[in-house]
């Protein structure tokens, strides 16, 4: 499957989980928040880093680095958290990403994305919607409907790590 | 358009509701007051409302069933008709009737229209023996109401206008007009206007004469017969007309609007339609017209506009049996919102103290106490909107009581207490099932037969007392039963055979009152409609739980059963108490919290490692936060044990520190913490972070679930 699934013209914000730039659809994204601290819920996964407070609203935060095997994000100077909407059927969940340092926004044609590779990328391919080329790097496209499906999220139990 | 139709239609359904469930108070209440007027005229404007605005907005067959029940009660109403019994049964049948045909509407089940036209026929009966009874010895104007009301027809209230001209020498016969006016004025609604354009000049008046006469508008029930009594000895001598001005029917098509003032006059004959249709012309008000030109005079016109007032405000109040009452409908999820913000202004207001303490600034300081003091008020205000009595729920019982003990052959009483003790609306609402489970089972399993009783020496009537009250950020509710007591014995014996205890455990009275709570259980010998299924007190205990609430079991054999429940007055803001492990902050419920303790090295090591501590010669076993939540890091030196009481067990929590008292406004965690165990909810402190507030009872379970799993490898 040489193509993408992208078949439109679409914003992306980009940020950083260490070095690689990784992208997601400007649709999902409803703000982006300084990483302060965060409240860790106890007997939750490990990715799950807990729950911060969004003007009186208690907002779960996920790290992306640990859900893709990498090492836990550690609070830095351009460390942000990516609030973002996830849609199913029914439910509607908005959670916080944690990102190394946020880039910028951009526009991608279709042209430019492909569809990601089945091997290589010691990353589920279910979780990327595309690789899009800017200049000469190369862009993961997230699909973050994909990675935290609302239905998985509330099914999590207190399981004991 | 047709959204506002909707609208309306929904709050014909709420308030028919309300309605419905005022009249089964109203009922029970006249129950035990045949004779209470100010009762039998609340049945019956309820039934009027529900009649009338039912064909208003198309529930035909409720109007028209509902017009049975108000014309029974009309002749009540008139005292043609005395509150039995059986009229008490027949009226709360049908009412249970109407509310099923309104779940009809909505969409509920079929109603049984058999059951419908029994009711029906019912009243009939009823109403019939009332024609019997008044024929003969009673007097032309009740005979002639009695009629109307053997085609089954509400006694309507006619206006009537009134010209009573006496004779010159009326005053020579020892006639006082004033109490024959009076007397017309207790028939009905009444206005009167005097008429004095006879009355001479000065020097032409006799003092012994009556130049006055009067118009008088009156609008009764009474028929015309019993304002022709009234002029009954002075008939010959007076110039007396009376009038038929409205007959009280059809309001809906006439509208509120009574005739042209030119027309009232004319039909008085005051005055002539030519002459009227010549003043017409002149375009000024008729009345003024009229007068200026010498027709007639102020008088006149004056007992005219009298006249059409009052037949407008007859027709008027009939549209409109009740004035709206002081108070407006506001759906729930605005108040809900109003709390949210609430909370979040709580949480801001908590910031800015904080900081205002840092600053030491005067100014700001003023200011944040001044914010404190009104986010408070406000705070209570708003929690203060969601709270409603907990009388109607009462009524309910009284209902089911009656009902129930009627069913079993029961005697029994029920009596209440603290009715208007306010609940958040939603504790109130999800208070109901718990206590419908405990009464019955106070019914059927408590209260002894009126024979048992006779033999035990009690009296025959049994009791059951409802009570409410405050008691400081709780309400106490006790159901309290004066029955043969739980049986202690059949208890223990039936959780031995469903395997709850072991046959060999030796367990406290507290204990054994909580068994009845296990689900599964119950030790009726014999099932009946209402209990001894096996549901019930478990789904009470959930139920409560749920609320953040309590229950109490007290029983003496052969005195009775008291059950209390405890809840809290409010679901969204909680009292907490503050604690801190490492870096993480968390709140115990302050309700549970029962004292604080230290724990020093030297209690552990007597203890040698095992989780149980002194505390003034009693063991208290205590849980880490610290090991349940892996925080990592390390334990002061003096650790604190905040000791919290749950089912009857003292147990310990072990913190870092105890912060202290801590207003907590309750935050969901959403559904994607849906599952996490032993955490209830989030809380935003004053400096913008979050803590978690602790589920203690889950917690307390799942630890001793956890410690049973790594127990049993060891022992195998």
């Amino acid at each position: 499957m040489a193509v993408s699934k992208i078949t439109e013209v679409s914003q992306y914000l980009t940020f950083k989980l260490r070095e690689e730039l990784f992208a997601v659809d400007i649709v999902k994204v409803r703000e982006v928040l300084e990483f302060n601290q965060v409240t860790k819920v106890p007997r939750t996964p490990e990715f799950m880093r807990g729950i911060i407070n969004l003007r009186g609203d208690v907002v779960p935060v996920m790290d992306l680095r640990l859900k893709f095997g990498m090492l836990k994000t550690e609070k830095a100077v351009n460390t942000c958290i990516i609030m973002v909407e996830i849609t199913s059927e029914e439910n509607s969940i908005i959670l916080g990403l944690l990102a190394d340092s946020v880039q910028e926004v951009l526009e991608i044609e279709p042209s430019k994305i492909d569809a990601a590779p089945n091997i290589g990328m010691h990353l589920n391919s279910e979780y990327i919607q595309g690789m899009g080329k800017h200049g000469n790097v190369f862009i993961i496209i997230l699909d973050i409907n994909k990675i935290f499906t609302a239905e998985e999220l509330a099914s999590v139990k207190g399981s004991v790590d | 358009m047709n959204g506002g139709l909707d609208q309306a239609i929904e709050a014909y359904k709420e308030e028919a509701q309300e309605l419905l469930s005022e009249l089964e108070t109203s009922l029970l209440e006249l129950e035990e007051s045949p004779e209470d007027i100010e009762l039998i005229s609340r049945v019956f404007r309820a039934m009027h409302t529900i009649k009338g605005s039912g064909a208003m907005f198309g529930f035909d067959k409720i109007a028209h069933f509902t017009h049975e029940v108000e014309t029974a009660f009309d002749l009540v109403r008139n005292g043609q008709l005395s509150v039995t019994k059986e009229l008490i049964n027949l009226t709360l049948l049908a009412r249970d009737q109407i509310r099923a045909m309104l779940e009809e509407y909505g969409g509920g089940a079929r109603i049984d229209e058999s059951k419908s036209a029994e009711i029906i026929k019912g009243f009939k009966r009823i109403m019939q023996k009332v024609e019997g009874g008044t024929e003969g010895a009673e007097s032309a104007a009740s005979a002639k109401a009695g009629s109307e009301a053997d085609e089954s027809d509400e006694a309507k209230s006619v206006t009537y206008r009134v010209r009573f001209k006496p004779d010159h020498d009326l005053f020579m016969s020892g006639t006082n007009p004033v109490l024959l006016l009076n007397e017309l004025r207790e028939l009905g609604q009444t206005i009167v206007i005097a008429q004095t354009q006879d009355i001479p000049i000065l020097k032409e008046l006799e003092p012994e004469k009556c130049y006055t006469f009067w118009d008088v508008i009156l609008t009764t029930d009474k028929g015309i017969n019993a304002i022709k009594d009234v002029f009954v000895f002075i008939e010959d001598s007076s110039d007396i007309s009376i009038d038929e001005i409205d007959s009280g029917e059809d309001v809906d098509e006439l509208g509120e609007n009574y005739k042209k003032l030119g027309e009232i006059l004319v039909e008085r004959g005051d005055v002539k339609t030519d002459d009227l249709r010549k003043v017409l012309g002149k375009q000024k008000k008729v009345g003024e017209i009229l007068v200026e030109s010498g027709v007639v005079n102020e008088d006149q016109v004056r007992s005219a506009l009298a006249e059409q007032k009052q037949v407008k405000q007859v027709r008027e109040s009939k549209q409109k049996m009740e004035a709206a009452s002081a108070s407006i409908r506001v759906p729930s999820e605005k108040l809900d919102s109003l709390v949210d913000l609430v909370g979040e202004l709580v949480t801001v207001q908590a910031r800015l103290s904080q900081v205002s303490s840092s600053r030491h600034d005067a100014n700001l300081t003023s200011i944040a106490e001044e914010v404190e003091r009104l986010t408070w008020e406000l705070r209570d205000s708003t929690m203060g909107i969601r709270m409603l009595p907990i009388g109607s729920t009462f009524s309910k019982f009284k209902r089911l009581v009656r009902d129930l003990s009627l069913e079993l052959g029961k005697d029994i009483a029920m009596t209440t207490e603290g009715a208007e003790t306010e609940l958040d609306k939603t504790v109130i609402e999800r208070l109901n099932d718990p206590l419908v489970h405990i009464i019955r089972n106070s019914i059927d399993h408590g209260i002894e037969s009126p024979e048992d009783r006779v033999k035990k020496g009690k009296p025959k009537e049994g009791t059951i007392h409802l009570t409410a009250q405050h008691s400081g950020a709780s309400v106490l509710i006790t159901i309290r039963d004066d029955g043969k007591g739980l049986d202690k014995e059949a208890i223990v014996n039936k959780a031995i055979k469903n395997e709850l205890v072991a046959p060999d455990a030796v367990l406290s009275e507290k204990e054994i009152f909580a068994l009845i709570f296990e689900p599964g259980f119950s030790t009726a010998q014999k099932l009946t409609s209402v209990s001894g299924r096996g549901v019930g007190m478990d789904v009470v205990k959930r139920n409560i739980d749920a609320l953040r609430g309590n229950i109490d079991v007290k029983s003496t054999k052969d005195k009775g059963t008291t059950i209390t429940l405890k809840l809290p007055l409010t679901l969204a803001i909680i009292d907490g108490l503050l604690v801190k492990v490492e870096t993480e902050f968390f709140v115990l419920p302050l309700s549970l919290v029962e004292e604080c303790v230290e724990l020093t090295k030297e209690v552990i090591d007597k203890a040698h490692g095992r989780h149980v501590a002194n505390v003034r010669e009693e063991i208290v076993p205590y849980i880490r936060i610290r090991e349940f939540f892996n925080i990592t890091g390390k334990s002061p030196e003096i650790e604190q044990i905040v000791i919290v009481e749950v089912e009857d067990h003292r147990v310990g929590f072990v913190v870092d520190y105890v912060i202290g008292e801590h207003q907590t406004v309750i935050k969901s965690l959403g559904k994607v913490y849906r599952g996490v165990e032993g955490v209830s909810g989030a809380t935003i402190l004053g400096d913008g972070t979050v803590a978690l507030i602790l589920d203690v009872p889950k917690l307390v379970k799942a630890v001793e679930i956890e410690e049973n799993q790594t127990m049993v490898p060891q022992l195998s």
